[in-house]
């Protein structure tokens, strides 16, 4: 051909180029998008009325924009979620990773992949026809939709995903780091709390984030089975009405360009704000446990 | 017979499987000896040396057969506790390995598995355990700095020192220097020396020339058995068996 080498490395690196940057462009784009349909409804609400008001009546004459009871659904049902489903993922991963037989972790690792990818519409539903009645019986509760039902299925969710990460990096630990912890006469215990553990500290944190963003951002479930409550809750077996939640089942009936319809983007806006911040304190935290590559001899 | 040998290797058989990679080993180690482990590749020494603190449990599917006395004592008896043997009985690997921790933590780490919380107590130990192994000079300044920070040589020394602070009574070598230049491995020949003094060395090595430098007696492996045994200045000089004398002299290997 025509092309010399060179002219070839030349557009390789421009097709890279162009295809990489593409998918980054757009993403800014949709932020000025979030922006530009945001910010109109600080015309009629101060910033701080917004994220500090309780009262969130949008469609009220006049309406109330404050959303901090979403921020505060979105809060406890991540939080709940995630103080169930860390603890129980990275357990999970140590069980694959060190404890389960290999023939027993061929068939389990494949299977904890293939709940990850079940999609989240089902999770809610089964929130919503089994669990709710079961709480709403068993507790005898006014609803059975509410924070606690939203964090077991949130929960349900994000461990396989931070399982199935965790256990990458606990089985990715070198053996003969292992073996010199168990020929010092440490048990297996031992091993895998303080070597082990620490070791893949910085994969762990990686997927405790992305199993924790997987449920700020989730909708259907939330949708779903938080109850839709816009109130502060009292307790974890109030309904509520967290933000992606309230923007999907809101937008739809938001007319094109009223406040409503900026305030919903408006919310949109504060959910980015808040996945970035996590994942900038999440990548922080992974960045300070990193350990050193292997030595060179 | 003088004193009692520190192990007795009687009828040792081992196995990966259905491949048995010793066979009939019979071996008697001395207190306070280097014994040297020689042999080309796949011969069965690391087997064996992994055999002596039972290093080859954590390999599902091997099994040893016969018996290890230490001191007298059944290694492979049910009534054995292996974290027990393993702290009596140290081991340094053919790739240095240091754990992911400060060089600090890391000669501590064997501490504080046995128990010892006390910091100063835990300083006095590091410290001498990482003036045994020749590396405190060379780091004393650097005990909070990550372990795989430093050089192959060091790692090594670092390991050495890990493994002397569970205070061992025997101290397994797997090819201790394979991965380090001249000057590493002539500092580990040297701390060899001066451990003798203290304990029980078993070294596998490749390297014919180490084993004649640093131990009193050489056991030849080939194909997973014992073919000869004896003090090392006879071994090398005035082999028993011609299959001894060809390995030694490198016709073949």
């Amino acid at each position: 051909m025509g092309l010399q080498s060179h002219q070839r490395e030349k557009l390789v690196h421009a097709i890279f180029l162009v295809v990489g940057a593409s998918g980054i462009i757009i993403l800014l784009l949709i932020f000025l998008f979030l922006i530009r349909e945001g910010l109109p409804v600080f015309e009629v609400v101060s910033v701080v009325d917004f994220i500090f008001g309780t009262q969130w009546y949008p469609t009220y004459d006049p309406a109330d924009y404050g959303i901090l009871a979403l921020i505060v659904g979105s809060l406890c049902v991540v939080g709940l979620s995630s103080l169930i489903a860390v603890p129980l993922g990275i357990c999970t991963a140590i069980y694959l990773a060190e404890i389960a037989h290999p023939r027993v972790r061929a068939v389990l690792k494949p299977v904890v992949e293939l709940i990850e990818g079940l999609p989240t519409v089902v999770i809610g539903f089964f929130g919503m026809v089994v669990m709710a009645p079961f709480l709403q019986r068993t507790l005898d509760l006014n609803t059975g939709l509410n924070i606690f039902n939203a964090s077991l299925m949130l929960a349900f969710m994000a461990v396989p995903t931070i399982a199935s990460i965790s256990e990458d990096a606990i089985y990715s630990v070198p053996g003969h780091v292992k073996e010199g912890s168990m020929a010092l006469g440490a048990t297996h215990w031992e091993t895998i709390s303080r070597v082990i553990l620490p070791a893949s500290l910085a994969g762990i944190s990686t997927a405790v984030v992305l199993g924790i963003a997987r449920a700020i951002g989730e909708t259907m479930v939330v949708l779903m089975v938080a109850g839709g409550a816009a109130m502060i809750p009292e307790s974890v077996f109030d309904p509520v009405r967290p933000m992606p939640a309230s923007i999907a089942a809101e937008m739809g009936e938001a007319p094109y360009q009223s406040h409503h319809y900026h305030a919903l983007f408006a919310i949109a806006l504060v959910l980015f704000v808040f996945t970035f911040v996590f994942n900038m304190i999440a990548s922080w935290l992974s960045e300070k446990h990193k350990q050193v590559g292997e030595a060179n001899l | 017979m003088t004193e009692q040998a520190k192990f007795q290797i009687k009828n040792l058989n081992f196995y990966y499987g259905d491949f048995r990679a010793l066979e009939d080993i019979n071996l008697e180690l001395q207190q306070k000896q280097v014994s040297a482990l020689i042999g080309p590749s796949g011969c069965g020494k690391s087997s064996f040396l992994r055999c002596l603190n039972r290093m080859n449990d954590l390999i599902p599917a091997a099994r040893a057969e016969g018996e290890i006395l230490l001191e007298g004592q059944d290694i492979y008896s049910p009534s054995i506790d292996v974290v027990n043997l393993r702290r009596r009985v140290g081991m340094v690997f053919q790739k240095p390995n240091p754990f992911p921790k400060t060089v600090f933590d890391n000669v501590a780490y064997g501490l504080r598995v046995n128990g010892i919380r006390d910091k100063r107590l835990l300083r006095e130990k590091v410290e001498w355990n990482l003036k045994q192994a020749a590396l405190w000079e060379e780091i004393k300044d650097r005990l909070n700095q990550s372990a795989l920070g430093l050089s192959g040589g060091q790692q090594q020394r670092l390991c050495i020192a890990r493994a002397l602070a569970v205070e061992p009574e025997v101290l397994l070598m797997d090819e201790p220097a394979s991965a380090l230049d001249p000057i590493a491995t002539q500092k580990i020949e040297d701390l060899i020396h001066e451990l003798k003094k203290e304990y029980t060395i078993i070294i596998v090595t490749h390297n014919m020339q180490q084993a004649a430098r640093v131990s009193d007696i050489t056991a030849f492996f080939y194909m997973g058995r014992l073919i000869e045994t004896g003090d090392t200045e006879t071994l090398f000089t005035r082999p028993g068996l011609q299959q001894t004398e060809d390995y030694i002299t490198g016709r073949f290997g």
